[in-house]
């Protein structure tokens, strides 16, 4: 009987490792090289890839459904506004607002998961306009109008766009790695059965409800972080604007448009909703009804969105998150077809990783 | 296909439904004369449920033909065989949990036929409904539920009544109360295709038994034809020659 | 402002916050629908009979008519063009599609007529009010809107029970595949119950646009009330809905007592006290087997 390997990795897994590195090496030094406007339209892109990540990693994964997020994009951005006033600085609030992202999560979790499907969904949006009345009401945080960000204009123009971006490509690389890391470890493997079957992962033994609480708790402090940077690049906070669902609205249509329950999809989708964004910007809000439209089309048509298309296709694969089964020919004996010593394994003899759950 | 001259009312060629990538039903033919009682018996999961919930218009076919009174119902969607002269009692009774017992009776008639079957009837033939007609449904015993869902599918006049597994779930002296009155329904001029998992239960009814395993038709003919071993047999999966010492 | 004028004056509010969640209700009831944009088809409704108004030279009531029509119409549309899609789908994809028709209303409200808020008014009746003493006025504005709600609460409830389709629609929302044996077309009858949504829905715009004023994002706050209103009334009961209402409608104003904020507060708070300790709400109707 042919013997079996099993890997984490395909071949290529070290090539794309390396080739990550190299990438965020590159962003990295990119504000010595391009202009101001580029570095700008990479920062939105950032925050969408870290909140698209933590959405989907939320909802993709956890299966937790939900459309109040914005609540610690919010307490985030408040977080920066508060610690500013208080003479530190604004940059300290980024992870500052991670500790108060996750902290907040705990009673929300312990309230919001006795709910399910819709009722979950609505009472995490009623905790996200809660937190907002309830900041509005503080006078010193600036109220109902806002109030900007002290210390932040004691930098120069240029050394304060090239701060805020590599502070939100940090939060976004961060994120992202979280959930890769996150998604290899055992936990992962429970999420991954989560994602596709959670009566099936409950009964073989799965800790599920301890997988859902890390990854509420994960993904509210990376929305957290997300707020803090927002803070920082629109220079003031205003309730109205970092507690408004319409970050819930960018972040679920960039998941759904690139593919929910993959790592690849929603850094697919984001991409896709920026460069529409900054291409039709002059058209107002005409860019978000055709981003909405899209999505609807997506949900319902394109499960899977644009990488589950091309990940049903192929078994390639940016983030190695699956399992890949080798047969390795006998010692002694003739070998299966297809597989000599010398040769790549068969594609066909490889595990794919399991489908993108249908939303 | 025809059957020793009789007319059939609801004939079944070479139906395979799948559910997936698993083949519930393979192949399988049959043909119920008119006026007659068809039982289909056969261990769990040997496709009985598939096979009629496909001839009610659940289950899409992958092949083969359903043909009631020479038409083809194969492509006809669920709701419209009800008109055709198709009703089925599914499995689980399936009753409508926040209607009384006289809503969910008369949800029955929503596309009725022409035919002999009424309210009045109903009651008459299950006398302990009238005074329990207002209850919800969600109160009943299991074989009263059954009863009621059985004068649901009465309601709308069938050609061929289905029911399916009827003994799942009851104590067998309520499973003898709803058979013994199975030649009450026969005689207003009904065919019956029934689903069982007790074999004498069904024997002692039916006009003819089929049996099936994993899909496949293992045995078809009339109950008194085969020996008690034969039947087990084909419930089975067994060579009907197998001594007591074989291994399968 | 005397308690006891808040209070009547919160039961009056109840009555337009029950008209968002009939519809709300039905939808979630009978076909599992959880209509985000839901608050923003209201504000279509609202921006209709604005436009149509000086279009079209009828009274205003007819216009009001004429929308409530168009509305259900719609409605039976949606279901079966976007909703029933969804549905069959994934349990999760309707509510994420109607997300995405929110924002996509939103935005062409916002494109079509600017952000700034309109309202609409019928004559005298609708500055009018009744006095009942020198502390508690009733205006006839939010007295119609009570009366309209109750009516149409009365109507929908009737109907439901009386009725064959209302039998019908009831055995679709406890199991379709049940009602497809016995001849139902599941799929007409969930348009059906959208149209009489869509239909409340279309009267809760259009009271709104009365009694304050609408605007391209005014949607999503009365989708909440709303969506409060039927879980603290319980799912299932429509009477509950309406108590629901009053519920919100009299926190609201008790709360705006205190200062503003807590206006905004006192009903979210007692949303999530009633999700705490009673999820299903004070009269649920639905039974299980």
């Amino acid at each position: 009987m042919a013997e079996v390997q099993v890997t984490r990795s395909q071949h290529s897994g070290l090539v794309v490792g390396g080739l990550g590195i190299i990438l965020v090496a590159v962003l990295a030094v990119l504000p010595f090289l391009v202009v101001e406007g580029f570095t700008n339209f990479l920062v939105n892109l950032f925050i969408l890839l870290a909140l698209a990540s933590m959405w989907n990693l939320l909802a993709g994964y956890g299966g937790l459904v939900s459309v109040g997020q914005q609540a610690y994009i919010g307490l985030g951005a408040y977080t920066v506004l508060f610690l500013a006033q208080h003479g530190l600085n604004a940059f300290v609030g980024v992870p500052a607002a991670v500790v108060v992202g996750a902290v907040l999560a705990i009673p929300a979790a312990w309230f919001l998961f006795r709910l399910s499907g819709g009722y979950f969904a609505i009472a995490t949006w009623v905790l996200a306009v809660v937190a907002a009345i309830v900041i509005t009401g503080i006078p010193s945080l600036g109220a109902g109008t806002g109030a900007s960000v002290p210390g932040l204009l004691n930098y120069s123009a240029i050394s304060l766009g090239a701060e805020t971006y590599w502070a939100s490509l940090a939060v976004a690389v961060v994120a992202v790695l979280a959930t890769y890391l996150l998604l290899r470890s055992r936990l992962g493997l429970v999420l991954t059965a989560v994602r596709d079957n959670e009566v099936a992962a409950r009964s073989v033994g799965g800790k599920v409800g301890r997988a859902k609480l890390i990854v509420y708790l994960v993904s509210s402090a990376g929305c957290a972080a997300v707020g803090a940077v927002i803070a920082i690049s629109q220079l003031d906070v205003q309730a109205v604007n970092v507690f408004n669902i319409q970050w819930t609205a960018y972040m679920i249509f960039a998941v759904l448009i690139g593919g929910m329950g993959t790592i690849e999809g929603p850094l697919i989708g984001a991409t896709i909703f920026i460069v529409l964004q900054q291409t039709l910007s002059q058209f107002n809000g005409w860019y978000l009804v055709l981003v909405g439209g899209l999505a609807m089309v997506v949900a319902i048509w394109i499960r899977g969105g644009i990488w589950g298309f091309w990940a049903s296709r192929s078994s390639f694969r940016i983030f190695s998150v699956g399992y890949f089964l080798h047969a390795q020919p006998p010692e002694d004996g003739p070998a299966p077809p297809g597989i000599g010593p010398s040769q790549r394994p068969d594609r066909r003899k490889w595990l794919r990783r399991l489908r993108p759950r249908p939303s | 296909m025809t059957d020793s001259g009789e007319q059939l009312l609801l004939e079944v060629a070479g139906l395979t439904v799948k559910h997936g990538q698993l083949t519930a039903v393979s192949e399988v033919s049959l043909g119920v004369p008119q006026g007659s009682v068809l039982a289909v018996i056969g261990a769990n999961g040997a496709g009985k449920s598939t096979l009629l919930g496909a001839i009610a218009g659940l289950h899409r076919p992958s092949s083969g033909r359903i043909i009631l009174d020479g038409e083809d119902l194969t492509g006809v969607p669920c709701p419209k065989r009800v008109e055709r002269g198709i009703s089925l009692v599914p499995e689980g009774r399936r009753l409508f949990p926040s209607l009384t017992v006289e809503e969910n009776i008369l949800t029955g008639a929503y596309r009725a036929r022409r035919g002999p079957w009424n309210l009045a009837r109903i009651y008459e033939m299950f006398p302990w409904m009238p005074g329990r007609r207002r209850q919800s449904a969600a109160q009943l015993s299991g074989g009263e539920q059954h009863a009621v869902a059985i004068a649901r599918s009465l309601m709308a006049n069938p050609r061929v009544l289905l029911i399916d597994e009827l003994s799942l779930g009851l104590a067998p002296i309520v499973v003898r109360g709803i058979y013994a009155s199975l030649p009450d329904l026969l005689e207003s001029g009904l065919t019956v295709m029934l689903v069982e998992q007790d074999v004498a239960q069904a024997c002692s009814v039916a006009t003819r038994i089929q049996c099936l395993l994993e899909g496949r038709t293992t045995l078809v003919g009339g109950p008194t034809e085969f020996t008690t071993a034969e039947i087990e047999a084909a419930y089975f999966g067994m060579s009907p020659t197998a001594s007591a010492g074989a291994t399968l | 402002m005397t308690l006891a004028n808040a209070i009547i004056q919160g039961i009056l509010l109840g009555g337009l916050l029950a008209l968002f969640a009939a519809g709300l209700s039905l939808l979630f009831g009978v076909m599992g629908v959880l209509n985000l944009a839901h608050g923003d088809i209201a504000v279509v409704a609202g921006y209709l009979a604005v436009a149509l108004v000086p279009a079209l030279h009828l009274p205003t009531l007819w216009v009001f008519l004429i929308v409530v029509a168009v509305l259900m119409v719609c409605g039976y549309l949606v279901q079966r063009l976007i909703f029933q899609p969804s549905l069959e789908s994934g349990p999760l994809t309707p509510l994420l599609v109607t997300l995405g028709m929110s924002v996509v209303i939103e935005n062409l409200l916002l494109e079509i007529f600017t952000a700034n808020s309109h309202s609409l008014s019928i004559g005298t009746f609708t500055g009018g009010a009744l006095r009942v003493n020198s502390q508690i006025s009733l205006s006839y504005l939010s007295l119609a809107i009570l009366g309209a709600a109750v009516l149409s609460l009365a109507a929908i409830q009737l109907g439901l029970s009386r009725t064959k389709v209302g039998r019908i629609v009831r055995a679709v929302a406890d199991d379709r595949d049940a009602a497809q044996l016995v001849g139902v077309n599941y799929r007409h009858i969930f348009g059906l119950a959208a149209a009489v949504a869509f239909g409340t829905v279309a009267l809760a715009g259009l009271s709104l646009t009365m009694y304050t004023s609408i605007s391209p994002t005014a949607g999503p706050t009365y989708l909440i009330y709303g969506f409060e209103a039927v879980v603290i009334g319980g799912l299932g009961s429509l009477w509950g809905t309406l108590a629901g209402g009053v519920v919100l409608g009299i926190a609201v104003t008790v709360g705006l007592l205190i200062n503003s904020d807590f206006g905004a507060l006192a009903p979210h708070l007692v949303f999530l006290a009633v999700l705490a300790v009673r999820p299903q709400g004070f009269f649920p109707r639905r039974v299980t087997a």
